[in-house]
């Protein structure tokens, strides 16, 4: 093989390839260079949420894609039962936390990358936290959690006047989840993709045991588990809390339940299926995280660079049956409460904030309790801590109009609580407001408002 | 050192007891240790695979680094086999690993026999030549083979060996075997015994659905001289009958059976599938036929027989609105119907066991169990031998896949990759590899692939220019993450190929990078 002497062997040898050559199957805006890869590994700061089975993937993928800036924020310690995916964890790292072991793996392999590991939940940090990020990468198990940082994420999007993302105010995500021999991965870029609310409807609410079979007519060895767990725990146990990682309370609800399974005839009671019921574990292997992470990563990779086309924009991966990939184009909900460019909502000049506040409970569509609202990064009320509650509490009786600094319009966020399927759930909304009466107001599009 | 079963907890939920420990019997041989076949042996190291042996000649350079996982600046000038297995090992200390200091491609030519002392081998990174030579090598020796390729933004997994068959397939969406047109004696008797006029609102509400679809469906069949309802007319009529049944509108088990009767349109009988199986020349045996076809022969007899034209029983029932008491009756009415089917069967296995001359205790009566429970839903996978393919590929498929737009870029991708190895034999380097040859390389690529479609029967077919831009443009490089995915993709396989569970894919698939409408192409 020749001329060797003119391309030195380096780390970036494959890499390179993609980036720094020209190519036809590209993004319009790719630019390829020395200074493109350069400008990666250096400036893209890339957030994975999550260090578990996708977690741990994304890092070594994201790391070994040119990124040498990560995050990592995860709340959870090991595991034992992670050890079968979550390849950066050893027996002896049971019981530390998931983000700093996952961080210290990395970077012990891959020289020049710096991960940042923050060990606690995606709540306790600020907003801003996840505006410094270029790109938001999810690989999480919950919807919940999926839910709130999309929210966080919408919450950064801002619009012109004539209901146009703005886009330097977009901020990108890559979403994987994996269920056994299936998974999925999508690009969610606020404003132009669905984001994650706009399609909640993938996620259908977990289907739950009426209580009535479960106490009169049980039938299968789930109904005598959930009897155990949800009845007969509080009955016996009054002011004791079931903690599902307490191996005697799991125990306890286990015996509970093979006794009334052999009472009824009913079979299949073990102790490991009573724990799959009452955790909801969902089963997880290596090489459905392995093909999901990287999936995102290589879509995180074109967002950052454009070196490629991108996925547009769900990806489905079925291994149980055959093979099955295909790749969905879902579209926006005009009127999603998250991406859209917010609730319009006209008030007086005179409205007070705590007068406005009381407005978004009864908005039909909001429904928002327990509200902190904030405008401009600045806060007007807080709800907690008490100290912040107790430094914005004098703003209540105030008119928002001039705690919004006299401007005939703009945009609020507002943090709190709303219900979905008859539970609360804390959100964040972005709101419009328009003062009536002040120049400008009638031009405003008041399609999809209040 | 922790509890394996804790351990594998998440996983024995998927393939049980059994598949775990065919997992732990397994032997498994990587060609070629770059990020593709480290990515894949990473994933079954993790699930506890038996044992593993790495075959790599090459020794690790600075560029490995940017794209491997498993080796680290340490590694650099070492045996990249070695640095490999001896990171897999960190990852699992119940794994035996071992490594061969050998390029791939020699060992095929010198010792052909090496192959055959494993359960399956996973060859990454290997060109056409070598892939059709190793193919030829484990098909004698019955080894499953699994081939990856990652190339750029695109890349390949392709299974290969003769046949592999599937006791439990698993399927996702099946049909129950409920019976409902069709009910054994015990299930008529238990069905005539609970009367649907019965006026205790809570016991009337109680009646699992089974029973109403047994007695409706039997109904029905009286009045419309012995026929099920077939046209949507009487289809809907009949779903009318059992909303006139229901005493009051929240009686749930009505609702199921409305929702359910379907299964009372279902045909009788055995499914086509099932019925290809049977016709099958290998279920006509002898002493050399598998386990697997033995009971299918015996099958055979069964439905003829016995079974009055229907598998054995599965034997289990969903869960449905009931009583306590009428439901675990009923679930013991399947559960004996498919005891007695099974204990026809076994006497059937048993003697067909003995006319082809083998120990008629040879087949455990735990698998005939097995068989028994999952008949519906065998399969049967058989795989070209990839001499075959490359050589004298289906044509008329062929010509579909380049003029079907949904399909042209997978097959265009299916083509350049045949045709870089192509290139690489002529011109000793892979088109886009170097630089400064980018320019030349592109019409080199187009015309090495023109050549290789008319070779294969496809005249003035073309390629999109684009394509084979891109192509050149990736010169060769195994990206991590293409890497990862394509190696996930061969891990997932050779999970499915040993446990013997799920099924495995078929044909090729086309990994495509580009904008993720990956393919399978059958060839």
């Amino acid at each position: 093989m020749a001329d060797t002497a003119a391309t030195q062997p380096t780390r970036s040898r494959d890499l390179d390839k993609l980036l720094l050559r020209p190519g036809n199957l590209v993004g319009p805006r790719f630019e390829p260079s020395a200074q493109l890869r350069d400008d990666v590994q250096n400036h893209a700061r890339v957030l994975v949420v999550g260090a578990g089975g996708l977690g741990c993937e994304l890092l070594k993928d994201l790391a070994l894609s040119g990124f040498h800036n990560l995050d990592v924020i995860d709340m959870d310690r090991i595991e034992v039962t992670n050890l079968n995916r979550q390849f950066l964890f050893r027996v002896e790292d049971v019981g530390k936390p998931k983000a700093e072991v996952a961080a210290k793996r990395v970077m012990e392999r891959i020289s020049g990358v710096n991960i940042v590991p923050h060990f606690c939940r995606i709540e306790d940090k600020d907003i801003d936290f996840y505006n410094d990020f270029m790109i938001i990468a999810l690989g999480l198990d919950s919807v919940e959690a999926r839910s709130y940082i999309n929210n966080v994420a919408c919450s950064f999007l801002e619009y012109d006047s004539d209901d146009n993302p703005l886009e330097e105010t977009i901020k990108p995500m890559v979403d994987g989840g994996t269920e056994g021999f299936k998974g999925h991965a999508r690009v969610i870029l606020p404003g132009i993709t669905p984001c994650f609310e706009c399609t909640i409807w993938l996620f259908p609410p977990q289907v739950k045991f009426p209580l009535c079979t479960l106490a009169e007519t049980p039938r299968t060895a789930a109904h005598c588990i959930e009897y155990a767990h949800l009845i007969k725990w509080n009955e016996v146990h009054g002011g004791t809390d079931f903690d599902p990682d307490n191996p005697e309370h799991m125990k306890w609800v286990y015996d509970e339940a093979a006794k009334r399974a052999e009472l009824f005839g009913i079979p299949g009671v073990t102790y490991s299926f009573t724990q799959g019921v009452v955790k909801n574990i969902i089963p997880a292997i290596a090489s459905t995280n392995a093909i999901i992470s990287a999936a995102c990563t290589l879509e995180t990779l074109k967002i950052a660079t454009e070196c490629s086309k991108t996925m547009s924009n769900y990806l489905t991966y079925n291994g149980s049956e055959g093979l099955h990939t295909k790749v969905a184009e879902f579209e926006r909900d005009k009127d999603c409460l998250v991406c859209g460019p917010g609730v319009l909502i006209e008030v007086d000049t005179s409205v007070t904030l705590q007068k406005f506040m009381n407005l978004l409970e009864e908005h039909p569509k909001l429904q928002l309790t327990k509200a902190s609202v904030a405008h401009r990064g600045k806060n007007l009320y807080m709800q907690a801590p008490p100290v912040l509650e107790e430094m914005t509490r004098s703003n209540l009786s105030l008119p928002l109009f001039d705690l919004m600094g006299k401007l005939s319009k703009d945009v609020v966020h507002v943090n709190g609580m709303t219900s979905k399927n008859n539970q609360k759930v804390s959100c964040l909304r972005k709101l419009r407001v328009a003062f009536k009466g002040v120049d400008g107001v009638t031009d405003m599009d008041t399609a999809g408002g209040a | 050192m922790a509890e394996p079963k804790v351990k594998y907890d998440r996983q024995l939920r998927i393939w049980g007891e059994q598949g775990q420990a065919a997992l732990e019997k397994s032997s498994i041989c990587l060609l070629n240790c770059g990020p593709t076949g480290s990515e894949t042996l990473k994933n079954l190291v993790l699930g506890g695979i038996g044992s593993i042996t790495v075959v790599d000649g090459s020794k690790v350079e600075v560029g490995d680094l940017g794209n491997n996982f498993l080796v680290d600046e340490s590694s650099v000038g070492q045996s990249k086999a070695k640095c490999v297995c001896s990171f897999l090992q960190e990852l699992n200390d119940s794994v035996k690993a071992k490594f061969v200091e050998e390029y791939p491609e020699a060992l095929i030519e010198t010792n052909p026999s090496f192959f055959s002392q494993f359960t399956l081998v996973v060859a990454t990174q290997l060109v056409e030549s070598s892939m059709i030579k190793l193919d030829r090598i484990c098909r004698e020796a019955n080894v499953i083979l699994i081939f990856a390729r990652s190339y750029g933004l695109t890349g390949f997994v392709r299974i290969s060996l003769k046949e592999h068959t599937v006791i439990e397939s698993k399927p996702e969406h099946f049909l129950d075997d409920l019976r409902l047109n069709n009910p054994w004696p015990e299930l008529k008797s238990f069905a005539d015994s609970i009367d649907l006029t019965a006026q205790d609102p809570v016991a009337h509400k109680h009646i699992p659905y089974v029973v109403i679809l047994v007695k409706m469906a039997d109904e029905w069949a009286k009045s419309h001289g012995g026929k099920l309802p077939s046209t949507r007319e009487q289809k809907k009529e009949f779903k009318d009958l059992l909303k006139a049944r229901m005493i009051s509108p929240d009686e749930d088990n009505y609702k199921e059976a409305i929702e359910a009767s379907f299964k009372v349109f279902a045909p009788q009988g055995i499914s086509w599938d099932l019925q290809k199986i049977l016709n099958d020349s290998s279920s006509e045996v002898d002493s050399n036929s598998s386990d697997f076809w033995v009971m299918v022969s015996a099958l055979k007899e069964f439905i003829a027989n016995e079974g009055g034209g229907e598998a054995p029983l599965e034997g289990s029932i969903p869960d449905m609105t009931s009583s306590t008491e009428q439901y675990v009756n009923l679930q013991n009415i399947y559960l004996a119907k498919a005891e007695a089917d099974f204990l026809v069967m076994e006497q059937l296995v048993r003697s067909t066991l003995k006319k082809i001359g083998r120990d008629s205790n040879s087949i455990p009566k735990a698998t005939i169990r097995s068989f028994c429970k999952n008949a519906r839903k065998l399969r049967v996978c058989r795989y070209r031998s990839i001499e075959d393919e490359f050589n004298s590929p289906n044509l008329p498929d062929l010509q579909k896949y380049l003029t079907d737009e949904d399909s042209s870029i997978a097959i265009g991708i299916y083509i350049l990759l045949r045709a870089v190895d192509r290139f690489a034999s002529n011109y000793n380097s892979f088109p886009g590899q170097f630089d400064s040859a980018i320019d030349e390389d592109i019409p080199r690529l187009k015309s090495t692939a023109i050549g290789l479609l008319s070779d294969l029967g496809c005249n003035g077919a073309a390629l999109a220019e684009d394509l084979i831009n891109e192509m050149c443009r990736f010169g060769a490089a195994e990206l991590h993450a293409v890497a990862a995915l394509v190696g996930g993709i061969a891990s997932q396989e050779v999970i499915k190929l040993i446990t013997k569970q799920f099924v495995p894919m078929s044909g090729t698939y086309i990994f495509n990078g580009i904008d993720h409408k990956s393919q399978l192409l059958s060839l």
